[in-house]
């Protein structure tokens, strides 16, 4: 209980919001648009997944957002040629992979400081694509949409999907030497390689699987639409940055659980529809969202004081 | 004759931990003290206390004949007390001009800078300590002891009538040393009080004019030092030997000239580690096996170890004296393979080995218990059970998959066996006692079925319980068959738990003494006492 504190108080806070939702404002509860949201959002969780990943293990990655536009318009394009969709799958995710995998050449390779390493990244694939592409949108071929399935069920997929990846990441956290290695490595580097573990190889590792997740999740966006946006992903970073904080994973590594990115997204995401529902006026969500934040930085910068007294 | 400074009876305590015992001590214009003790007998308090860095809990301050109630750094620094430190506190990448002007110049942020006047005060404090370095220089561009230099011109420029150096040699050459020493003697000469902390008893018979000996958080001894090459002033030139253990003032010494014969070296090292050896220590019972580590010319130059030759020998507890920086932790870093050797050869029950990385030292059973072990010893964060079996996870859990039934059994083994206090194995790192967290990170490389243990300062921090526990564990590990490689600080610890004691100085083994030698042979050994007199 007290060790879970924090994923036990935001998942508190979601129900307190889900609650007043059901008795103020119960039109929120309805099938399609809930699908909808949760649609919507389940590529953005499978990032924020690999976020928290890359957090626990005390580095950052603010580059997700241009690797996931550059992954969409790739995954667009090959789909644009015909390419099988399954194929068109692993290429998004090995393209993710290979620019994951030059972030964590840089951070874990030359020991360069991650924010300033995928800072660079960030803006240097944007442009690149901007320049390559001239902001032109992707026309996606007739049965790339929801994989050919009907629309329902490629809502339903995509959730399940994230659900899969969700539960999947948690358990291997818990259950294998890596994830545990990882919290080792987010701790205190320094002691973790004393104990035998490699810790530039676990971060290159997971700066390498946060490409990879951004490829997936860009791949579960493109089909979402019959166009590729080039400028998909804008602000993704932040999103799933915020979700991972708020889901009480300490930015200062080695602390946190996917269950509670889970809820940290969940909690963030409603508020927006939340409002609409209670009649509130739609600027109010980002003054929450950031009031939310807040709060939880603040949480955790106490807990911290009090470990470190 | 001005007297400077007076510390009378100072107390200081951290926790529980006694630092200074009453220590009183005096600085007179125009001297240089050298202040000398062990590892931990207080200097670096004494200094801080001086500093206005720590406040004492009891006895008084006066300086300059005025007794000070408060003393903060930026009282301190009004005083005209400075400290220049081993590491230089100067901004790298600022001109030595920049760096002087932020010392010296008044903390107004929004005034304007007149970089002519702050260009030429540099240029003429430099000057006036005779060194040649540019004061558009940056601070990275300048060597070590060019950097020494500009801290000295800031002390100068502050007016300081007190300047403290903390081992200033400790990274210099011969002549550089020599420098050095000049500009201080000039410091003296203009009436400065300088007082000097060294390990290097050469130094100390060079440079200075008297010297107080701590040990223990107590003042044993201050003595004149006869060897003045210049001796400008009257006093000065008895051959004094105080027969109090109380600091004196000087002119009381001076008065009191009783034609005492010269200070030696021997008789330095005899108050620094004239201390009975009150603890008990569990005794060998077991005669050592065959080599299972030995070292020939091992050497890396990143980590300052040259030429080590040496055996750890099955059963045996090798202990690793020296003083700090003599290259003990990075001789146990490169054996761990953190900072791999470079030259040498080193063999594991007689087939060469090669380390290049600490999973090299692993897989060839070497373990390594580092020091500061609330920063590298355990994860502070994680269960004790996760720290216990962090070393072992290719064994106890095959294929990777975590097997939390037998990661509690193992560590609760550990627990028992080792005796930790917690409340069980999913107890925090952080909520356990010093002596407990050594005990965790002394299981989780137990866990791993070593040949060669490292301890890096096994009971530094420890309370005198849980110190005599792991001695005892220890003892039973060599007994066991192990092959202890420890190095420690303690002298006592040295002493009373080696079978043999290898001293270490400047990166290399000085001598290798029998157990249960003498204190003062191991002290003479680490200081780098030129012959054996006394």
């Amino acid at each position: 209980m007290k060790k879970h504190f924090r994923e036990i108080s935001v998942a508190a806070a979601l129900g307190i919001l889900l609650l007043a939702l059901a008795i103020f404002a119960p039109s929120f509860y309805q099938p399609q648009p809930l699908l909808s949201l949760a649609t919507r959002e389940a590529p953005t969780f499978v990032v924020a997944c690999g976020m928290a990943l890359v957090i626990i293990c005390r580095q950052i990655d603010i580059s997700v957002g241009s690797q996931f536009a550059v992954c969409s318009v790739c995954a667009g394009l090959l789909a644009a040629m015909h390419w099988p969709l399954a194929l068109v799958l692993v290429a998004s995710i090995l393209i993710g992979a290979a620019f994951g995998a030059f972030n964590g050449t840089l951070v874990a390779g030359l020991g360069l400081p991650s924010i300033v390493v995928t800072l660079a990244t960030m803006v240097t694939w944007r442009e690149g694509l901007a320049w390559l592409r001239q902001g032109v949108w992707v026309d996606l071929p007739n049965g790339v949409q929801w994989f050919g399935l009907p629309q329902m069920t490629g809502q339903w997929l995509l959730v399940l999907v994230a659900l899969a990846i969700l539960i999947s990441l948690a358990l291997a956290l818990k259950h294998f030497s890596a994830g545990r290695f990882l919290y080792a490595v987010g701790s205190d580097a320094e002691a973790a390689r004393l104990a035998g573990i490699r810790p530039r190889l676990m971060t290159f590792g997971v700066f390498v699987f946060m490409g990879a997740l951004t490829g997936l999740a860009a791949m579960m966006n493109t089909i979402q639409s019959p166009q590729v946006d080039p400028n998909s992903g804008t602000g993704l970073e932040l999103k799933t940055i915020a979700a991972v904080v708020v889901g009480g994973v300490a930015i200062s590594g080695g602390r946190g659980t996917l269950w509670g990115v889970f809820a940290g997204l969940l909690l963030l995401a409603c508020i927006s529809p939340a409002l609409t529902h209670l009649h509130v006026e739609a600027f109010w969500e980002k003054v929450i969202q950031g009031a939310i934040i807040l709060l939880a930085v603040v949480a955790d910068g106490l807990r911290n004081r009090k470990l470190n007294r | 004759m001005k007297q400077l400074l007076q510390l009378s009876a100072v107390t200081k305590s951290f926790g529980a931990v006694r630092a200074l015992k009453g220590v009183s001590f005096d600085l007179q214009a125009g001297e240089i003290h050298a202040l000398l003790g062990e590892n931990g007998a207080g200097k670096s308090t004494l200094i801080k206390i001086i500093t206005g860095a720590h406040q004492p809990d009891g006895g008084t301050i006066e300086i300059a004949g005025a007794r000070v109630e408060k003393l903060s750094p930026a009282a301190a620094h009004k005083l005209g007390i400075a400290c220049i430190y081993q590491q230089p506190a100067l901004f790298p990448d600022l001109t030595v001009a920049e760096n002087i002007g932020l010392r010296l110049e008044n903390a107004d942020s929004f005034s304007r800078v007149n970089w002519k006047e702050r260009r030429l005060r540099a240029t003429q404090l430099l000057r006036r300590i005779g060194a040649e370095i540019s004061p558009d220089a940056e601070i990275r561009s300048l060597s070590m002891p060019e950097q020494q230099l500009v801290e000295i011109a800031c002390a100068i420029g502050a007016g300081a009538r007190i300047v403290i150096m903390d081992e200033p040699t400790a990274s210099l050459t011969q002549e550089e040393t020599q420098l050095l020493f000049a500009v201080v003697r000039d410091l003296r000469a203009g009436g400065v009080g300088v007082i000097y902390i060294s390990h290097r008893l050469e130094e100390i018979f060079q440079l200075a004019d008297r010297v107080t000996v701590l040990r223990d958080g107590e003042s044993v001894g201050t003595r004149m030092v006869g060897a003045r090459l210049s001796q400008p002033k009257g006093a000065e030139k008895c051959l004094d030997l105080e027969p109090s253990d109380r600091s004196v003032p000087f002119e009381a010494a001076a008065a009191g000239d009783s034609r005492a014969p010269a200070l030696t070296e021997s008789e330095l090292i005899k108050l620094m580690v004239g201390r009975e050896i009150s603890q008990v220590f569990p005794p060998a019972e077991n005669e050592p096996g065959k080599a299972v580590l030995s070292l020939k010319n091992l050497g890396c130059a990143s980590g300052g170890v040259k030429s080590i030759s040496l055996d750890v020998r099955a059963g045996e507890i090798l202990g690793l004296a020296g003083l700090v920086g003599a290259g003990r932790t990075e001789l146990a870093r490169t054996l761990f393979g953190i900072t791999p050797a470079d030259a040498g050869e080193m063999f594991l029950r007689g087939d060469r080995i090669t380390i290049h990385s600490p999973q090299d030292a692993v897989a060839h059973g070497i373990a390594y218990v580092p020091e500061d072990r609330r920063r590298h010893g355990v994860i502070l964060e994680m269960p004790i059970a996760q720290n216990m079996t962090m070393a072992i996870h290719r064994q106890l859990f095959p294929g990777s998959w975590l097997r939390f039934g037998s990661e509690n059994r193992c560590a609760r083994d550990f627990i028992r066996q080792l005796d930790v206090r917690a409340y069980g194995p999913e107890a925090p790192g952080h909520s356990l006692s010093g002596g407990n967290q050594q005990k965790v990170s002394l299981a989780r490389w137990l866990a791993t079925k070593p040949k060669v243990l490292i301890l890096d300062e096994p009971t530094q921090g420890v309370d005198v319980g849980a110190k005599s526990e792991i001695h005892k564990i220890i003892r039973r590990l060599a007994k066991d068959g192990l092959a202890v490689l420890m190095i420690s600080s303690d002298l006592p610890e040295i002493l009373g738990m080696s079978d043999r004691i290898a001293v270490m100085r400047g990166g290399t083994i000085a001598a290798m003494l029998p157990g249960r030698s003498d204190a003062h042979e191991v002290m003479a050994a680490a200081l780098g006492q030129r012959g054996n007199a006394g």
